[in-house]
């Protein structure tokens, strides 16, 4: 159930002395906070620990040994705009000034212990009546009392929890009720109830007892099988005749009309019979062909609650910023803000409009607008735009758009996302279904023709039998039970699709776009290691002196760096005299009598003539150069077999909103003219745009900066660290951790569109039985009964059976990795 | 000949009358099922069977 463990990497102590945290279990930085003579890696891992430990719910603890996780990324939110009545207004889901009601999504949840903590919150927090969670949804669901406690009391538990909800701007635009459509189980129970009774008044007709002579009998199992049939076309099988005369108002014959024609050939003829009291009609297949086809839409419909497919940076950014008003902050949310608003940013935190630098250091993180990783400081006076994250102390900052109508967010008019999501429709139902009705329309006029100059009643007869019996329900069968065990088994592999159509979709692109950052590149951890003798506990201190003030990714990376293989360094009772950054160069600083240069080769005072190294950062103390750090942002696994892949079905692209510094990783992989560097969001989207004009795209992204190409491609797919992350709208979610699987992915949705052609030509096979009947006009009730659910369920056996087989095959067999790019290259060729 | 007659009747009453029978049970069944999908039954297949195997010692120390 779980898509990711909390606990992402364990890495082993490099020093004896080093503690886990009782609470995560992650190695303790080298100066450990203490609570009871237990270690903690962080003060949150400590406060869940002391509010579990005071409530007696150390209990958490054994449920599941993975429960805990590190609060040490976690960011400090304040809540104060959650005591705004039109925010509580927003939030909960029901209040009358006494007890209030509200959910929360908890994107933390993951395992039996979260829910068994969440539910005792009452345990924790007076005034709690009740909390309930919903584990798939990962939504938890609270009863409260207002007199007793606050909704910025929960929500400020749950975060010092680690279970921060995620409240974002999206619960301030509508509110998101859980969408379960329980009228289609309403459907399908009716269904199941009538085919029952209408089998079990059937009956006498199975075993030939000639009830004929007991008018009384025949009438009434007649008309009460008439009453119970009823619902079942106008209720439970409403769908489908309403998708036909859709259909056919388009002038498109999709797989609903003849299934539709069947229906009400079932229908009419079995009327006739009853009131003519000339048989006993088919109203048993009509209930079983509109119960197995509801069965195999349930089978289709598989919903993985915990991802959503349609989001947009409503679900990025935050609902509140901080207002500054004559020197007073107030919280406030977006919708709120009017240009000319001054707000302060704190660290980490998102600008959420369009805005001019009033005061403060400006260093701006992009990456969710661009994909550019480094932070960019911006001088006072100039503008910053929307879905920016300050680095470093709090901004003051004027806005000059309001947040729909910036930058980033403009994206989101573009016409392309006001199109209806069923577009990408199944072209293979309705190719199907295009043959199917005009071969049945023509066979039953054939066999009416036939038959009319000779017996009229026979042509009836045999011309609604072949209507009946040519309803394409093993037809439609195949599809939903296909492609609904390949979603099952592509998200065991950690690739989730939005919906069946993106099957198809996928399985016939031939043109491949990808993003760089975050999608090629992960985001996680610096391939990082230094080039010289062992550092002293000086030399340590003093780095971490000179890099600490620096935002670049780079120092950032040497300071983990030091954090994970030193000890914390001794200052030797010096100072800091001085610290300067020098863009595009590195920093220097000052330390007591030492000279401190962290940076490029050219920042370096004496030359470094060794070219093959060029590319580190060096440090140098008093002139003297003293080893190099090798950083790599690193490439994901197994990206030379995938592109190897892509190449095969098409032309592929890189696309990155980036500056061209890493160009040189990347050519090895791809044509010198398929690089494009600094492309914007709006670019990437007319890219996209431009060459489906040619041919079918697949995007691979991963930010809000690549959400037009992913809405825009045939195929958008989102590749995530971690699938509880919010990601940008598209047709399918794909684990980092899954990223080397794509072509075994991509060929598996290839092979289950064979397997659907199988399916055609073994429900074919049993329409052609049947026809062979229903021509001669005697098609008894039995053998429509008999013959109609055995195809069905032959059909939903095949589908559930064969793709199994093909999934164990494709990921679970021992076949060697050679072989199976040897199978790849044959099927694409 | 007569006996054979009644006999006949009595068994369509009876046939009838289970018949009648079967359906209000079917009915009540159908009727049962709606409730559950209505009362969210139907909603969270996951997390009741978790659940239930906590242990509900609310006022006890653990460990």
């Amino acid at each position: 159930m779980t898509v990711t463990t909390a606990q992402q990497h364990k890495h082993k102590p490099l020093h004896k002395d080093t503690h886990t945290c009782y609470h995560c279990g992650e190695d303790c930085p080298p100066s450990p906070v203490l609570s009871q003579e237990k270690h903690f890696c962080c003060e949150g891992c400590k406060t869940v620990f002391e509010i579990l430990n005071t409530n007696d719910l150390c209990q958490f603890y054994q449920i599941d040994e993975q429960a805990a996780f590190s609060l040490r990324n976690q960011s400090s939110t304040s809540y104060g705009y959650l005591d705004d009545p039109k925010v509580q207004d927003k939030l909960l889901d029901f209040t009358d000034g006494k007890s209030s009601r509200v959910h929360f999504l908890l994107p933390q949840i993951h395992c039996a212990s979260c829910i068994w903590l969440l539910e005792k919150l009452y345990q924790i927090l007076p005034g709690v009546y009740s909390s309930k969670v919903h584990f798939s949804q990962k939504k938890i669901h609270i009863h409260y009392d207002e007199e007793e406690t606050n909704l910025r009391a929960i929500v400020e538990l749950l975060a010092n929890l680690g279970y921060a909800p995620a409240i974002n701007l999206n619960n301030l635009e509508e509110q998101d009720k859980p969408k379960i459509d329980r009228g289609f189980y309403y459907k399908l129970g009716y269904a199941g109830f009538a085919f029952g009774n209408i089998m079990l008044l059937s009956f006498p007709e199975y075993l030939g007892l000639n009830l004929h002579q007991d008018q009384f009998f025949f009438k009434l199992f007649g008309y009460l099988n008439i009453l119970l049939v009823l619902p079942v076309i106008f209720f439970s099988g409403i769908d489908y005749l309403r998708s036909a005369w859709v259909g056919l108002k388009h002038q498109e014959l999709n797989i609903d009309v003849p299934i539709s024609i069947g229906i009400l050939a079932l229908f009419g003829r079995s009327v006739f019979e009853i009131i003519s009291h000339t048989g006993a009609g088919y109203l048993d297949s009509l209930s079983g062909l509109v119960l197995f086809l509801l069965i195999g839409k349930w089978f289709q419909q598989k919903t993985y609650h915990q991802i959503a497919f349609d989001r947009d940076y409503r679900s990025y950014f935050p609902i509140a910023a901080n207002l500054s008003k004559n020197g007073i902050i107030k919280t406030i949310t977006l919708d709120q803000l009017v240009v000319g608003d001054l707000i302060v940013v704190k660290n980490q935190e998102l600008i959420p409009a369009d805005a001019i630098i009033k005061s403060g250091v400006a260093k701006i993180d992009y990456s969710f607008v661009t994909g550019e990783s480094d932070p960019i400081a911006i001088p006072l006076g100039e503008k910053v735009f929307a879905g920016g994250r300050q680095v470093g102390t709090d901004i003051e900052l004027t806005l000059v758009k309001k947040v729909s109508h910036s930058y980033l967010t403009q994206l989101w008019n573009d016409k392309i996302f006001d199109k209806k999501q069923d577009t990408k429709a199944s072209t293979l139902a309705l190719k199907v279904g295009k043959y199917f009705t005009i071969f049945i329309l023509s066979v039953a006029l054939a066999t009416l023709f036939y038959w009319l100059p000779k017996d009229t009643s026979i042509a009836f007869n045999a011309f609604t039998a072949v209507l009946i019996i040519a309803c394409p329900c093993a037809v439609a069968l195949a599809i939903p039970f296909i492609f609904g065990n390949v979603l099952t088994i592509l998200a065991k592999q950690q690739f989730f699709l939005k919906n069946t159509n993106v099957i198809e979709a996928l399985s016939s692109v031939d043109a491949v776009v990808m993003d760089k950052t975050g999608t090629l590149t992960t985001r996680k951890k610096n391939n990082i290691a230094f080039l010289g003798k062992t550092l002293n506990s000086l030399e340590v201190w003093m780095l971490k002196e000179a890099c600490g003030p620096s935002n670049h990714p780079k120092s950032q990376a040497i300071l983990q760096y030091l954090e994970d293989h030193y000890e914390a360094g001794d200052q030797y009772g010096l100072k800091v005299r001085g610290w300067q950054e020098v863009i595009g160069k590195g920093v220097e600083t000052d330390i007591g009598h030492h000279k401190v240069k962290v940076g490029a080769a050219h920042f370096m005072d004496s030359a470094i003539n060794d070219k093959q190294k060029q590319e580190g950062v060096y440090i140098q103390f008093n002139g003297q150069i003293r080893g190099q750090f090798l950083i790599q942002q690193p490439i994901r696994d197994g990206l030379a077999p995938l592109i190897d892949y892509f190449k095969q079905l098409g032309p592929i692209h890189l696309l990155s909103g980036d500056n061209e510094r890493e160009r040189s990783y990347f050519t090895p992989y791809f044509e010198e003219n398929n690089l494009h560097f600094r492309q914007s969001p709006k670019d990437k989207l007319q890219f996209i745009k431009e060459l489906q004009k040619e041919d079918k795209v697949l995007m691979l992204g991963d930010g809000l900066n690549d959400a037009g190409a992913l809405q825009q491609s045939d195929v958008g797919i989102v590749i995530t660290e971690n699938t509880n992350n919010f990601t940008p709208a598209s047709d399918a979610i794909l684990a980092a951790q899954s990223f080397k699987q794509l072509p075994d992915l991509i060929q598996f949705t290839k092979k289950s569109i064979r397997l659907v052609y199988g399916a055609y030509a073994f429900a074919l096979l049993y329409n052609f039985i049947g026809l062979s009947f229903a021509v001669q006009g005697e098609l008894s009730p039995i053998v429509a009964a008999i013959l109609m659910p055995l195809s069905s369920i032959s059909i939903a056996l095949y589908g559930t059976l064969s793709t199994q087989f093909m999934g164990w095959r494709i990921f679970d067999s021992p076949a060697t990795e050679a072989t199976r790019i040897k199978n790849r290259a044959s099927v694409v060729t | 000949m007569s006996t054979l007659r009644t006999n006949t009747d009595n068994f369509m009453t009876i046939i009838v009358l289970l018949i009648i029978i079967s359906l209000i049970i079917a009915l009540g069944f159908l009727a049962a099922f709606f409730w559950a999908v209505r009362t969210g039954q139907f909603d969270d297949d996951y997390t009741p069977s978790v659940r239930i195997l906590f242990e509900d010692n609310d006022k006890q120390k653990t460990n």
